[in-house]
């Protein structure tokens, strides 16, 4: 790696690592751009875990304190993002764990149950005698939504609702894999998952956002009829 | 339901990420396609699934970071005069 001062034509469009070369020199253009560039995952991860957004905020913070005191021990084993996103999630862990105890009920505890992606009453019984497990009835016809009215504003909010409510970890791998676009195996990396149970957890959340969207998109095609 | 026997819908919603990660056995995969070839309501499930990972990557679009970027940055000038410990 070159130990020269390259300076950043366009922070926003440089690489991780180019950033964390400048970062390390103090460039404070660099930590904007990362800041840009991961403060709403930071922002959202931290949710999954703490019950405010005043406190994810908090640790939001934490993290970058932790990050920039810690660059110099920075290796650069696992890429950066992986590094600052660890962090995160220990941090907002260990916060969601403090609240917990400080409360008279958890209900911060993982709902993971083995949840069906489908309501099993919408498919025909296990004994039926020509179509076991077969849709019931036709599902809601949706997959042809317009691509406008798919990303309103309103659609997203219902998307946004409906990842909230998921369980931490689910919240995180839907997060990282379908909004960031990072791989199975760096999600894997982060949260110490098997390449299973990252696809489980992944199938649970996107199941249910399904679920969600089709009752928000065909209950407001009930209202229009 | 022996392994070779056809896939139900409610077998296939549950397999569904596996297929489009292409994780599923060579056989089972088969299975999922044979059942695709023939059932437009497991077709319409599967579309409704890709819909949903593209509204998904959507919907965060324009959501700004909570954390206010002058007390980041107010951490990052302390950082930098040393003042963090």
């Amino acid at each position: 790696m070159s130990e020269t001062l390259a300076p950043l034509t366009d922070p926003a469009l440089a690489g991780d690592e180019e950033l964390l070369g400048a970062l390390r020199l103090g460039d404070e253009r660099a930590y904007v751009a990362l800041v840009r560039r991961y403060g709403a995952l930071m922002q959202r991860v931290a949710l999954g875990y703490v019950r405010t957004p005043a406190v994810a905020e908090e640790v939001v913070q934490e993290t970058w304190c932790a990050v920039l005191t810690g660059l110099e021990r920075f290796e650069g084993r696992a890429a950066l993002k992986t590094w600052i996103m660890r962090i995160l999630t220990n941090r907002a862990k260990t916060r969601g764990q403090r609240e917990a105890r400080s409360l008279p009920f958890s209900s911060l505890a993982e709902h993971e149950h083995d949840e069906p992606a489908v309501d099993p009453d919408r498919f025909l019984p296990a004994d039926h005698p020509r179509y076991p497990g077969h849709w019931a009835a036709a599902p809601a016809e949706w997959s042809q939504t317009p691509d406008e009215r798919l990303v309103a504003a309103e659609t997203r909010d219902c998307i946004r609702t409906a990842i909230a409510s998921l369980p931490p970890r689910q919240q995180v791998v839907i997060s990282l894999r379908d909004v960031e676009g990072w791989s199975p195996e760096e999600v894997c990396e982060l949260m110490d998952l098997s390449e299973n149970n990252q696809r489980v957890l992944l199938h649970r959340a996107r199941s249910q956002v399904r679920a969600e969207l089709e009752r928000y998109l065909t209950s407001e095609r009930e209202v229009a009829a | 339901m022996s392994a070779d026997a056809g896939m139900s819908c409610q077998e296939l919603v549950e397999l569904v990420t596996h297929y489009l990660e292409d994780a599923l056995p060579a056989a089972d995969r088969a299975r999922f396609d044979a059942h695709l070839a023939e059932c437009p309501w497991c077709v319409e499930y599967v579309a409704q699934i890709a819909r949903t990972i593209s509204a998904v990557g959507a919907s965060w679009r324009d959501v700004e970071a909570g954390a206010g970027m002058a007390e980041l940055l107010d951490l990052f000038r302390g950082w930098k005069r040393g003042a963090l410990a």
